[in-house]
């Protein structure tokens, strides 16, 4: 607010307060993967390089490797990323700069399905997958997330694009250039903060994935990192440390982006992005 | 029809993948929901017409699973629009400087990876030695078998409030600066700047947070899934859409009974589609979603 009010410290320490779980939280699972013993937040054992096992050690309990995981979780990521946002950004701007029936029923659909809770989807999508022959396989998740997501990176491509001044590819096109070159080659680059938005939107969503590869991923060769870390959560005696240790090494791309770009995410976040 | 190929070909990839993940599943839910398809019927499911539904009707646990519905989305709901308001009054009465990170904290709830950040749960609430609340209470139990709902709609509610702390944030941003210095002048105390400054112009944000959530809450399980998986014991958060799930989904009671899960992920598809439609009617959706305000810094 334009004026603070005088006793705002005290403000401060009911944010702070009411703040505070999640700091411990962080804490507590920082403290529990470095440590042979911890009880509550007191390390009462020795640094323990025992719970970061399944780093060297080729398989934990009949796993797959965790590279193995890592492979697919990077791979699984970036595709979502690169296909949600090619696709996004393609429909986005012919719906910003073109003119075709059934534009504005088009772009109604778009924010109808933005706001449609698409998890209902889940047991139709399973069975189509399984018509297409992509079930159990991380293509078939892959084009199943980037899709769900889609709606709302259309949207958002498209109030970049419509920001955009039309003289660049007015010029572009005067000169003969193709649409598709205009696209490519004048539109794209100038809309680069919508694509590292969603971009890094999608990274995020896609990284932390949970319910798509756990109902349409069986194979162990394709579990990503949250199927590795989930599988441990299965068994009857919990490993508390080393399972720390594994959620520590899955979310450090989180938790990086989180220190480097605090101001960066809240603005991603605040711009529309879906809750 | 020369003229309308070049926007064919850039709408045609997002067209398709929105027939095949959209259209398709709405309407195949709609129709696996009068089969009897199961894992022993996989191959030649028979049209069963309404008989999964009357089943479902028929369903003793029906009751209990609507009533948990109810209670997970009202009490998570309540939560989440209760503390995203809190937050986005409390981060914006302190120096922007703390506000701002502070503001950044509550995002990671959201974008930790859901199986960290279930864990997390699950270790602070385990027995002693590991369980942080057991060692702060000094009584070592399982929080999480102890007191399920109350676990479910916090874990819940801290990944959900940074949507309305985000979207109150912004519309208390817009609130022009001289209704609060006429405030001021006029010395009205902090609670009354909020009461009728603040909260009035909140009204829209809050009616669109409450209604986009209530949505997506009574299809949402996966966080209860991670933490509870309708536990312990007989059902106890087990909600629609995760009965649904486990009904088509999971072998966890033994045949596989997709065409009843599909019953009721139907009910669920139709609210999704007759409400997502409502809301683009009496939402101004465009001034709401419309004009993204990113900018790189």
């Amino acid at each position: 607010m334009p004026i603070l009010p005088r006793n705002w410290p005290l403000w401060l320490l009911v944010l702070a307060l009411i703040t505070l779980p999640i700091g411990v939280g962080l804490l507590w699972l920082l403290l529990t993967a470095l440590f042979d013993q911890v009880h509550g937040l007191r390390p009462v054992g020795a640094f323990s390089p025992e719970n970061w096992r399944f780093l060297f050690e080729g398989s934990v309990g009949g796993r797959p490797s965790i590279w193995v995981a890592l492979k697919n979780s990077v791979f699984f990521a970036t595709a979502v990323a690169g296909l949600e946002v090619l696709i996004a950004s393609m429909a986005a701007y012919a719906i910003s700069r073109m003119k075709f029936p059934f534009r504005t029923p088009y772009l109604g659909m778009i924010l109808v399905l933005h706001a449609f809770p698409a998890v209902s989807l889940l047991i139709a999508i399973y069975y189509i997958l399984r018509v297409l022959g992509l079930f159990d396989t991380l293509i078939g998740v892959i084009l199943v997330k980037a899709s769900l997501e889609l709606p709302l990176g259309i949207w958002l491509m498209k109030g970049f694009f419509d920001q955009l001044s039309w003289d660049m590819e007015m010029a572009a096109l005067v000169d003969g250039a193709s649409r598709w070159t205009v696209f490519w080659k004048v539109a794209l680059p100038l809309v680069r903060p919508g694509i590292l938005a969603l971009g890094t939107f999608a990274l995020l969503s896609a990284w932390g994935e949970f319910i798509l590869p756990f109902t349409f991923i069986v194979s162990g060769k394709s579990w990503t990192l949250a199927l590795y870390m989930q599988s441990f959560m299965r068994e009857a005696f919990v490993d508390y440390g080393l399972m720390a240790a594994v959620g520590l090494f899955y979310a450090t791309p989180v938790l990086l982006l989180f220190l480097l770009g605090q101001r960066y995410l809240l603005n991603i976040y605040s711009g529309g992005v879906k809750g | 029809m020369r003229r309308y190929l070049t926007p064919l070909l850039f709408l045609s990839p997002a067209t398709l993948l929105i027939l095949l993940f959209f259209f398709t599943p709405v309407v195949a839910t709609i129709l696996l929901s009068f089969t009897d398809l199961s894992t022993t019927t996989f191959k030649n499911p028979s049209w069963v017409g309404l008989r999964n539904y009357q089943d479902l009707l028929a369903d003793p646990f029906l009751k209990k699973i609507f009533f948990n519905t109810v209670k997970y989305v009202a009490l998570t709901l309540t939560f989440n629009v209760g503390m995203g308001l809190l937050l986005a009054l409390l981060t914006s009465l302190v120096p922007q400087r703390i506000g701002d990170p502070a503001r950044a904290l509550w995002l990671l709830p959201r974008i930790l990876p859901p199986v960290v950040y279930v864990f997390i749960w699950q270790g602070i609430l385990a027995e002693a030695p590991m369980g942080l609340v057991s060692d702060i209470l000094g009584v070592s139990k399982n929080w999480l078998v102890a007191a399920p709902w109350t676990v479910v709609i916090l874990a819940n509610g801290f990944v959900g409030a940074s949507f309305g702390m985000l979207i109150f944030t912004s519309a208390i941003r817009a609130i022009s600066r001289e209704l609060f210095y006429a405030a001021a002048v006029d010395g009205a105390t902090t609670w009354q700047t909020i009461r009728r400054v603040v909260l009035p112009m909140l009204a829209w944000p809050i009616l669109f947070v409450t209604a986009y959530q209530t949505l997506s809450l009574l299809t949402s399980f996966e966080y209860i899934l991670l933490l509870t998986d309708g536990g312990p014991g007989f059902y106890t958060t087990e909600v629609w859409s995760l009965r649904a799930y486990h009904l088509a989904l999971s072998n966890y009671f033994g045949n596989v009974e997709f065409g009843l899960g599909a019953a009721m992920a139907a009910v669920l598809v139709v609210i999704g589609v007759v409400v997502s439609l409502f809301y683009l009617k009496i939402f101004n959706f465009k001034a709401l979603v419309s004009e993204p305000k990113i900018e790189i810094n």
